[in-house]
């Protein structure tokens, strides 16, 4: 039992981390950004790169790979989504351009990383066993410490900073932002960064746990949609409970259903379906309409 | 007057000049040969591998001169086409190679691929060489495709009894992923242990093929202490991380698959954890290289930048498809004269030292010849590289 819950609290602490990404964009722009694992995976090759092929420490690949991302976010926000949202009166040009945006970043990802599975050596060497109850390797509770201490940044980002208080004005309620002088296109632009920093900030911190390759990215946004529909898209504290639900979900199927075949997400989705379809707006999403 | 004849000399040499210039370069009649496999995605080194061993081998081929088969030199081409690991796609990339004019189509590289494209071969007069394990492909009345490499059921009681002589293995378990090419391998391997008299302790755990943390997969199967895990199916980039998945769970058994892999995947993935993994090797293991698999390698690496050992098992199928038309060009465009030299064929064997030849096999497996004969070259990785445990032959 302790070994499930400190799975499920590891894997929690990752998907949370990706979850917040996608529901910060979310929030501010009402995009579903369907790059996302794509991001991911990106952030984890950027990380490998520094890491693996130029000998750098793990901490200059972790800023790597964050400040790439952003970047990378930025760029796609200004040239991209900015310019599609003003012109188009559908919702749905948003959707296609993000999937046409996970399209092409996965062939960057193949032209530019190839088509290995890529890892990089552990940073901390160990298991920590308490009497064979409870077996985590130190490298896993580094990383999990990592992503939780990122996750308090976060938060206190986004609930002290001027930024952050800027964008959860726009997040509320765009219109009375603007007319309280806040920078629309600024505040739009430094949220989708932020949000693809985040996915990559995750992705440097798991190749180093579970390797990245290119066929990642998908399965990944999947699950970073499932997280904010358990917690309610758009709202921070969902896609921190949403990450840690399916954390503990996944933990606890894999270990008691092993014995029926490869049904955990069998149950995960059925469990979803039934949950949507009682409060369709996630545990902590507002009501729609 | 002579100014007029010297100035039409002068157009008549140069056009005589030009023309034999031409000559003297003309091209090589083309002979496409297909591709149809997945190269994208986490399974994506397979397929590659497949394609870039044709693309080396063919593109040193070319440099030679070419290959002559009958009274005409020919230059390969290579006709790929990435399936994405999708069986619609393999059909639509089959039936492309059939529009191009293609007769001899690598791949696919999986189990419902390789099986979705059969009917498409069959109407369209192609002969494709999958890496599927299936024996409906390769048992009459099924004669299109030619298996190559050696299959699990061949190589997976050649491993499980070498290591219940060396090892003395009593207990098995077996993990795979959720798809029908591991899971086909996992029952196979099941089979093959029962009858060898191994106690299957697991056999029902199975994994989503994108999986990332196999720690709270493999806990279960670890917790009944098998002497040996087998990783039925398992792509190159899951591999090393269920190794050390399990190794990182306190497991201290032998870890083994029947499928190829990657060293410097491993390496990077595993580290010093993937010491001691048993998988299936090719031909460029130091004692049975020879010099052109040497060059080979070297090719390959000047051409992509790095080497895949999966393309050890990769290399020979645009081998044999040359060397048999070779042996009867009127099957550069007629598959069942094709069928008709495979019982007789023989080649040299260029990437093996010795007397080596290339020949098909499979008369015990499928009741025809229906596979390439590559050694069955069994590997133990240590420190970054594959080590032979031992090799075999198979049909």
């Amino acid at each position: 039992m302790e070994q499930i819950i400190a799975n499920g609290l590891y894997l929690g602490a990752q998907y949370a981390l990706i979850a917040l990404g996608l529901t910060l964009i979310f929030s501010l722009m009402n995009v579903l950004n369907f790059a996302h694992g794509q991001m991911y995976v990106f952030g984890g090759f950027v990380c490998y790169t520094v890491v693996s092929q130029l000998g750098l420490p793990f901490i200059v690949g972790l800023i790597a790979s964050a400040l790439v991302l952003g970047v990378m976010g930025a760029l796609i926000e200004r040239f991209l989504f900015r310019p599609v949202i003003r012109r188009s009166k559908r919702d749905e040009s948003t959707m296609l351009l993000a999937a046409g945006i996970a399209f092409f970043l996965d062939a960057l990802i193949l032209l530019l990383f190839g088509e290995k599975q890529r890892g990089v050596p552990k940073i901390v060497n160990g298991v920590f066993n308490w009497d064979f109850r409870l077996i985590m390797p130190y490298d896993r509770i580094l990383i999990g410490v990592l992503a939780i201490a990122l996750i308090l940044g976060f938060i206190l980002f986004m609930q002290y900073s001027k930024a952050g208080r800027a964008m959860r004005a726009l997040a509320q309620d765009r219109t009375a932002a603007q007319l309280m002088g806040v920078d629309v296109d600024r505040y739009s632009m430094l949220g989708f960064a932020m949000g693809a920093m985040l996915a990559g900030l995750v992705g440097a911190l798991l190749v180093t746990i579970t390797g990245v390759n290119l066929g990642m990215g998908g399965p990944t946004s999947v699950k970073a949609f499932l997280m904010i529909m358990i917690g309610g898209a758009g709202v921070i504290s969902g896609a921190i409970a949403g990450g840690f639900i399916l954390g503990m979900m996944e933990s606890v199927g894999l270990s008691v259903l092993s014995s029926y075949g490869d049904v955990t997400y069998l149950v995960i989705f059925a469990t979803l379906m039934a949950f949507l379809a009682i409060r369709p707006q996630g545990l902590m999403g507002k009501p729609w309409g | 007057m002579q100014r007029r004849n010297f100035l039409k000399t002068t157009a008549l040499a140069a056009v005589a000049s030009m023309v034999m210039f031409s000559a003297a370069h003309a091209e090589n009649a083309k002979l496409k040969i297909g591709f149809v496999g997945v190269t994208s995605g986490p399974a994506a080194a397979w397929g590659i591998s497949n394609q870039r061993s044709m693309e080396a081998r063919a593109a040193w081929l070319n440099e030679l001169g070419g290959v002559k088969i009958g009274d005409t030199t020919y230059d390969i081409q290579i006709v790929p086409f990435d399936d994405q690991k999708d069986p619609k796609r393999a059909i639509a990339g089959m039936e492309k190679m059939a529009q191009e004019g293609v007769h001899y189509v690598v791949g696919p590289n999986v189990d419902d691929g390789a099986a979705a494209v059969r009917p498409v071969a069959e109407q369209k007069g192609i002969i494709y060489f999958p890496y599927a394990f299936p024996k409906t492909l390769y048992v009459a009345p099924a004669s299109n495709a030619i298996l190559g490499m050696v299959a699990n059921y061949q190589s997976g009681p050649a491993i499980y009894k070498y290591l219940i002589d060396n090892k003395g293995i009593k207990k098995i378990a077996f993990v795979a992923a959720n798809e029908s090419d591991p899971l086909s391998q996992r029952d196979s391997g099941v089979e093959a242990a029962k009858a060898l008299g191994l106690e299957v302790v697991s056999d029902k755990v199975t994994y989503q093929v994108d999986t990332t943390d196999f720690t709270p997969v493999l806990l279960p199967v670890i917790q009944t202490q098998p002497d040996l895990l087998v990783l039925s199916g398992v792509s190159p980039a899951n591999a090393p991380q269920l190794i050390r998945s399990a190794r990182e769970l306190g497991y201290q058994g032998l870890i083994s698959t029947e499928t190829a892999q990657d060293a410097a995947v491993l390496a990077e993935g595993a580290g010093e954890l993937a010491n001691g993994f048993i998988s299936v090797g090719g031909a460029s293991t130091p004692e049975l290289a020879s010099d052109a698999m040497k060059e080979f390698v070297d090719r390959y690496t000047k051409m992509f930048g790095e080497y895949n050992d999966e393309s050890n098992t990769k290399v020979y199928a645009l081998e044999y498809i040359i060397e048999t038309l070779k042996a009867n060009p009127a099957a550069i465009d007629n598959v069942d004269e094709y069928k008709k030299t495979i019982d007789t064929f023989e080649a040299p064997n260029p990437f093996m030292v010795g007397d080596a030849k290339l020949h098909y096999v499979g008369t015990t497996s499928f009741q025809q010849k229906r596979q390439i004969s590559v050694p069955l070259v069994v590997n133990e990785y240590k420190d970054g590289a594959f080590q032979t445990l031992f090799v075999a032959q198979v049909d």
